[in-house]
């Protein structure tokens, strides 16, 4: 197993959320579409993310953004349409049925160990204590040493908080230390890109902050991050970049003064008045 | 309410999750009862039945333990061996795997294993001879004995229950658990082998404990086709010496005793896994 290591983005934190063209395109999705069924989430999709971008994905529900998250990493296969890791075409090719698929299994699951993903639900493995589940993939899909991957994980959890916490099994812990454990986990494969599908909705408010308070210092640092959120104050603060989807397309994307003071098409400024 | 006691003095995480009885002797009095009245009867059978046979047959008696103890644990392990791709091909296989795994533990689960013993012993096992090709191969040599006919009908038994145990567990794993391997860059073998088959063998433990109890009380029908495991033996002594009940009440306190074994070795896997009650 190649283990690739991951181009620091700190050149580039220099110069701040510049000009995205300047920067290389970590993950690039061009018209992409997705149906299930009858029913076609995504009408064609195109977006850049830069290193450094952290990029917010916002919208009704519904609206497509968790699927296009997932199309990223081919949790959800892409029914047309070419995605883009660090300039490498993910190969998808149609089987008997015509539907799409995987063309090469060793690719996606290269690119994916690549691209650290934080679920709405946590999904720490409960059979796994939380240095487990964060030594799980350096040890067993990177091939790293144990001893490295230990020392690595311990340095992670005890950025996350949950140091202490790091022989206890998930099913003990409050959902805000699972999403920061999942988080720590996410970070032990030196991910190119962070994929947030909606990290905080499966939370009791009171413990949102502690889980936004890590995204947002893994922001502060320049990690590029791509965040599918509700939390709209949060996705004005930390992202550089607004996407706002509506119905399965691109309504209107910019930064996020522009989106959230000065939002141009309609269905835009109606989304941005309900949420107020 | 104020609280005069410093905090220190509150109970642990770790003392709480200790069993309640903590500090308190082990002779209850429902405890002392039970005993007597065990005591009372094993001197009562003691004094009013025929042992003098056990002298004879004791040597026998161990080895029929033994051939129990051996055709229980191999049935378990290949039974269970067998049960893990008939689980998964019901869960995840294609229909081509899916159908015949369903309908094999469907027909096994709904006959009796004793019909399958004879089955396969009194019906193949008589067709075998008959084949010059098999009379000459090493095959031959354990074909015309009576125990591999035991083992196989034994554990095709635990793996058609048991298959259908492990298709709930594999089911039953959360979708999510799976998706986050699959996100890391796990391969399909490496997430069956790292996440899910060890969460749906956890998740399966109760009930396999219970079901390598109910599989210890099935290997006495071997005995119905010459296998002579501890029942075999206990049906011997009952042939030569007339007795009724004495050996009976022996070959009782036998599997009891297996049974509280197992148990105990049920209990101590059980406390090992990582997880309870998710």
């Amino acid at each position: 197993m190649s283990q690739e290591t991951a181009p620091s983005p700190t050149a580039d934190r220099a110069s701040g959320h510049a000009t995205g063209a300047m920067r290389e395109a970590v993950v690039e999705l061009v018209d992409v579409h997705k149906s299930f069924g009858q029913l076609e989430v995504l009408k064609g999709i195109s977006m850049t993310s830069h290193v450094g971008d952290v990029t917010a994905i916002i919208g009704a529900s519904g609206s497509g953004k968790s699927t296009l998250l997932r199309c990223i990493n081919m949790l959800e296969i892409p029914s047309s349409g070419t995605v883009r890791v660090h300039g490498e075409e993910i190969g998808l090719r149609r089987n008997g049925h015509g539907e799409s698929e995987i063309a090469d299994r060793r690719q996606i699951q290269r690119i994916r160990t690549r691209l650290g993903m934080v679920f709405q639900s946590f999904n720490l493995w409960q059979h796994m204590t939380l240095r487990d589940n964060v030594i799980e993939v350096p040890i067993h899909v990177l091939g790293r040493k144990r001893d490295e991957a230990i020392r690595d994980a311990d340095a992670l959890l005890e950025r996350v908080g949950l140091f202490e916490k790091r022989d206890t099994f998930p099913a003990y812990l409050s959902g805000g230390q699972q999403q920061r454990a999942a988080i720590a986990r996410a970070l032990a494969i030196n991910p190119d890109v962070m994929l947030f599908d909606e990290p905080t909705s499966a939370l009791d408010p009171e413990l949102v902050g502690e889980v936004l308070t890590v995204i947002r210092d893994l922001a502060s640092e320049g990690r590029t991050m791509i965040l599918v959120t509700h939390e709209m104050s949060f996705a004005r603060e930390v992202a550089n970049r607004v996407i706002f989807l509506h119905q399965g397309l691109v309504e209107e994307e910019g930064e996020p003064n522009a989106i959230f003071n000065h939002p141009k098409s309609e269905r835009l400024q109606r989304f941005i008045g309900s949420i107020r | 309410m104020t609280r005069t006691e410093p905090l220190e003095t509150e109970p642990g995480l770790a003392e709480l999750a200790r069993p309640a009885t903590r500090g308190r002797s082990w002779w209850q009095p429902h405890r002392i009862v039970l005993l007597v009245v065990s005591v009372a009867l094993v001197m009562l059978a003691a004094a009013t039945m025929r042992w003098d046979w056990l002298v004879e047959y004791w040597p026998q008696i161990l080895i029929g333990v033994w051939r129990s103890v051996w055709l229980l644990v191999l049935s378990i392990v290949l039974g269970f061996l067998m049960a893990v791709p008939l689980g998964l091909a019901q869960v995840a296989g294609p229909r081509i795997l899916a159908l015949p795994a369903r309908g094999f533990c469907t027909l096994i689960r709904g006959t009796p294993l004793l019909l399958q013993l004879w089955l396969l012993y009194f019906g193949v096992g008589s067709l075998f001879p008959t084949i010059p090709a098999i009379r000459q191969s090493f095959l031959w040599d354990y074909l015309r004995q009576a125990w591999p006919y035991a083992l196989f009908t034994l554990t095709i038994s635990f793996a058609g229950y048991e298959g259908e145990v492990m298709r709930g567990a594999f089911a039953g794993v959360p979708h999510g658990e799976l998706e986050a391997g699959r996100a890391y860059g796990m391969s399909p073998f490496k997430l069956l082998r790292r996440i899910w088959l060890p969460r749906a063998f956890f998740r399966a433990l109760p009930t396999l404990g219970g079901e390598i109890i109910m599989q210890l009380k099935s290997t006495p029908l071997a005995a119905t086709i010459t296998v002579v495991d501890v029942y075999g033996v206990i049906a011997q002594v009952r042939q030569d010496t007339y007795l009724v009940y004495a050996p009976l009440l022996f070959l009782a306190g036998i599997y009891m005793a297996l049974t509280g074994i197992l148990v105990l070795l049920v209990r101590v896997v059980e406390s090992r896994v990582p997880i309870r009650g998710v």
